[in-house]
């Protein structure tokens, strides 16, 4: 059942009973969740089908070459990238089949409700509080970053229920419903003039138990699934040759003669190639994942991703030169979706700043190589022992 | 003769500095810039009357007798330091250095060029010249040629008047009779506009060749002292940095006692303490005019323009996520960086002079 041949003939018949061109995309999207062929490594009945992870790509052609809509992952990565596999790792049978279906059919957006103003890099340091009060979690705190809030209906929610435990001891993890009466969202402006993120502010959030994902007090370890997740899911798009921002810079290089200058032209070939290195490092990644879970190397990516991100869009700007001193709009706007690659390079340069410091640091995720992959000792910590409630902050 | 360049600040450019840095504070605190920069006129009020004609900033370049204060490109450029640490939005690089140095360099004591300079250093009216902010000082001659309206003009909304390059010599156009259309800036502290003075005649200040020379100085006065602009925002980026990892908390200590950010800290410095040699190189070069002057404010652009960047990204990426944030000043840091980065002429082009000079010539 789980080989190309039979997933192809799978996905023919998705097209056959539901034809795209007169079917509606919602109703299209639910039948293919149902049809198992939404991602097929999940279980059966969860939009999967049990299958190797690879053969999605048998499924994408065929649905891409007969025309079919997708689910627009752009506006609802962390859905996807980071509730999912955490909802599946971690969720009952009944939250599973509750969210995981309106999640990956887009009708129901997922944000994360991770940061807080003290607790960054130090996400374990959190002090949003959830106190038991009969059946429900009554969740009172501030969260802050928090991408696409406005859109969401559903978040994926740390917060500490034990003060006297050390920090990575206390917390457990939820899914918070963001129509709760006691959930605020403002926007935060970004640097680029949008709003991509908010503030968030938790008053007596009611929380029912059954909506906790993992045991209580465990919330640190669900928070890895999120996050590893998270690292492989930014910068970790499969992209063509010259496929993202290299190829906006290698665009105007080809386009604009008279912009070329010999300092640039070198800068350009050495970003080039870095470029299509880190192309290939991702072939090689997915290959090497195809079958497991994401490890700390999946950091490599992100990594990568943000400097070739911040250097190319940088070049871009100086070799656009009298255009690169303009910007396409500073309107406020509280976007729906994110696209790096977006808008002009006065943006794509300005977003990128962003991507060495969202889904954790670039110096975090140094000391993460430095620690887990390279096995080096760590830095002296007096952080770990001490109960939350006599940290300094 | 080689000169022997004074690389240090005197007692009278310390006074300066600290005149220039208590009005900022008073009037283009990092909150007044910000409340501004999307109004359509980003200047902060009262600033360029204060700075220009009460601090007499604006006539620095131009001597006593021509109606200024007759000091020089030392003094503008440590102004220029306090205009880069604030990110102020001031017409002072443009209008003052640059449009300045150019009626100077035509070296008349009377007539409507000699008139308009003592306006200008008296800070009554204020000129900038109608060309790209990006205009390298060797690119001056094609101004000349140049047709159509001037696009990414800085500062054309606070000009009074435009110098405008024209086949035939330099004129000057009130800026009532030019049109001029803003653009949307990626440095919001420095507006950009096009600017269109097909319509308008004008007053001829100068024939076309003294001209050529004297826009091709302009600019280069530009270049160099915008070194000290770049310097320091730079040193407002460290500082700032420095200050935020000191206070800020993570894992239990202040960010700033990581190592990895420390070494990153340090390497600024190193990087500050290099910029400031080259800039007060570049500064004292132009006020002696000194034979090397174009090879020192080369040698400042091509070095200083990096600086001002790596400084700025530095100063966003170690603030995390507030880095990231409008309220945040480090962004109106990091645009001004990145603009003048393409300012005056890049880098490469920089580097490109220099390999001129110093006889390292590019491979056939
Ligand atoms: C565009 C964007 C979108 C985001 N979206 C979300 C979201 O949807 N949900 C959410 O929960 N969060 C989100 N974040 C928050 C993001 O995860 C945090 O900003 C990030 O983890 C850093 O935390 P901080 O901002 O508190 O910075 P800090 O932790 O204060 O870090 C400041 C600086 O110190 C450095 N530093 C800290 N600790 C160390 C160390 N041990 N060694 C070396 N250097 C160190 C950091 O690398 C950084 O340079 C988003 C952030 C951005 C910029």
């Amino acid at each position: 059942m789980t080989d190309a041949a039979a997933l192809q003939e799978r996905t023919r018949a998705l097209l056959a009973a539901h034809p795209p061109a007169t079917t509606d995309r919602l109703d299209f999207l639910r039948a293919r969740y149902d049809a198992g062929l939404a991602w097929v490594h999940y279980p059966v009945g969860l939009g999967g089908l049990d299958a190797p992870r690879s053969l999605q790509a048998v499924v994408d052609a065929e649905l891409a070459a007969a025309g079919a809509p997708d689910n627009d992952p752009r506006r609802i990565g962390i859905g996807l990238g980071m509730a999912a596999p955490t909802l599946l790792a971690y969720g009952s049978d009944e939250v599973r089949s509750r969210f995981l279906r309106p999640l990956w059919t887009g009708e129901e957006v997922w944000c994360q409700l991770f940061s807080e103003p003290g607790a960054g890099s130090d996400l374990a340091a959190l002090g949003t509080r959830a106190v038991r009060d009969g059946d429900d979690w009554v969740v009172d705190g501030q969260k802050v970053w928090t991408s696409s809030a406005h859109t969401a209906r559903w978040a994926i929610l740390i917060a500490r229920t034990d003060p006297d435990l050390p920090k990575h001891r206390g917390i457990t993890y939820f899914v918070c419903d963001m129509t709760d009466p006691g959930v605020e969202v403002r926007p935060l402006r970004q640097i680029t003039g949008e709003a991509e993120f908010n503030e968030v502010f938790l008053t007596g959030v009611r929380i029912p138990d059954a909506h906790r994902l993992g045991e209580t007090g465990d919330g640190w370890r669900v928070a890895q699934t999120t996050l590893m997740n998270e690292r492989v899911s930014i910068g970790g798009a499969r992209i063509p040759r010259e496929g993202g921002m290299i190829g906006k810079a290698a665009a105007v290089w080809r386009e604009r003669p008279a912009l070329r200058t010999h300092a640039l032209h070198r800068d350009l070939l050495a970003l080039w190639v870095d470029a299509e290195v880190a192309r290939l490092t991702g072939e090689r990644l997915r290959q090497q994942l195809v079958a497991g879970q994401p490890g700390p190397e999946g950091s490599a990516m992100k990594l990568g991703f943000a400097r070739l991100n911040q250097a190319i869009s940088g070049l871009e700007v100086e070799l656009l030169a009298e255009d690169g001193l303009v910007y396409d709009d500073w309107t406020m706007r509280r976007p729906e979706l994110v696209d790096f690659t977006g808008r002009d390079a006065g943006y794509r340069y300005l977003r990128s700043k962003g991507n060495s410091i969202e889904g954790g640091t670039t110096e975090v995720l140094l000391n993460i190589v430095a620690e887990r992959v390279l096995g080096l000792p760590p830095e002296p910590r007096n952080d770990k022992d001490v109960p939350w409630k006599d940290l300094a902050r | 003769m080689s000169h022997e360049p004074d690389l240090l600040y005197s007692d009278t450019e310390d006074a300066l500095r600290d005149a220039v840095r208590s009005l900022l504070a008073d009037r283009a605190g990092h909150q007044a810039v910000l409340d501004r920069i999307e109004t359509g006129d980003p200047y902060p009020a009262g600033l360029w009357p204060a700075l220009a004609a009460g601090i007499g900033a604006a006539g620095l370049l131009v001597p006593e007798k021509l109606g200024g204060q007759g000091a020089s490109h030392r003094e503008a450029a440590v102004v220029l330091e306090e205009l880069g640490r604030a990110v102020a939005p001031a017409p002072y690089l443009t209008g003052a250095v640059v449009a300045t140095e150019t009626l100077l360099a035509l070296g008349a004591t009377d007539g409507p060029a000699a008139a308009l300079l003592a306006e200008l250093a008296a800070g009554e009216r204020t000129a900038v010249l109608a060309a790209p902010l990006t205009t390298a000082p060797r690119a001056a001659d094609a101004l000349f040629g140049a047709t159509g309206p001037a696009r990414a003009v800085a500062d054309a909304a606070a000009a009074d008047v435009f110098l405008v390059p024209r086949p035939d010599g330099l004129y000057a156009v009130p800026a009532a009779e030019a049109a001029v259309t803003p653009a949307t800036a990626l440095d919001l502290t420095r507006p950009l506009a096009a600017v269109d003075t097909a319509g308008a005649a004008g007053t001829r200040l100068a024939g076309a060749g003294e001209a050529r020379a004297a826009v091709r100085r302009g600019l280069l006065a530009g270049a160099g002292l915008l070194a000290s602009e770049q310097l320091g925002l730079a040193e407002w980026c460290l500082e700032e940095t420095v200050r935020h990892t000191k206070e800020r908390y993570q894992f239990n200590r202040p960010i700033g006692s990581f190592q990895a950010l420390k070494h990153r800290m340090a390497h600024l410095w190193l990087d500050l303490v290099g910029a400031r040699a080259a800039a007060r190189a570049a500064a004292d070069a132009l006020a002696a005019g000194a034979a090397d002057a174009e090879l020192t404010v080369s040698v400042a652009q091509a070095y200083c323009s990096g600086v001002a960047v790596r400084a700025a990204e530095e100063c966003v990426q170690l603030h995390g996520g507030i880095g990231m944030t409008w309220e945040h000043p480090a962004h109106l840091a990091l645009k001004r960086a990145k603009a003048d980065q393409l300012a005056l002429g890049s880098a490469g082009h920089h580097q490109d002079v220099i390999a001129g000079l110093v006889d390292l010539p590019a491979p056939a």
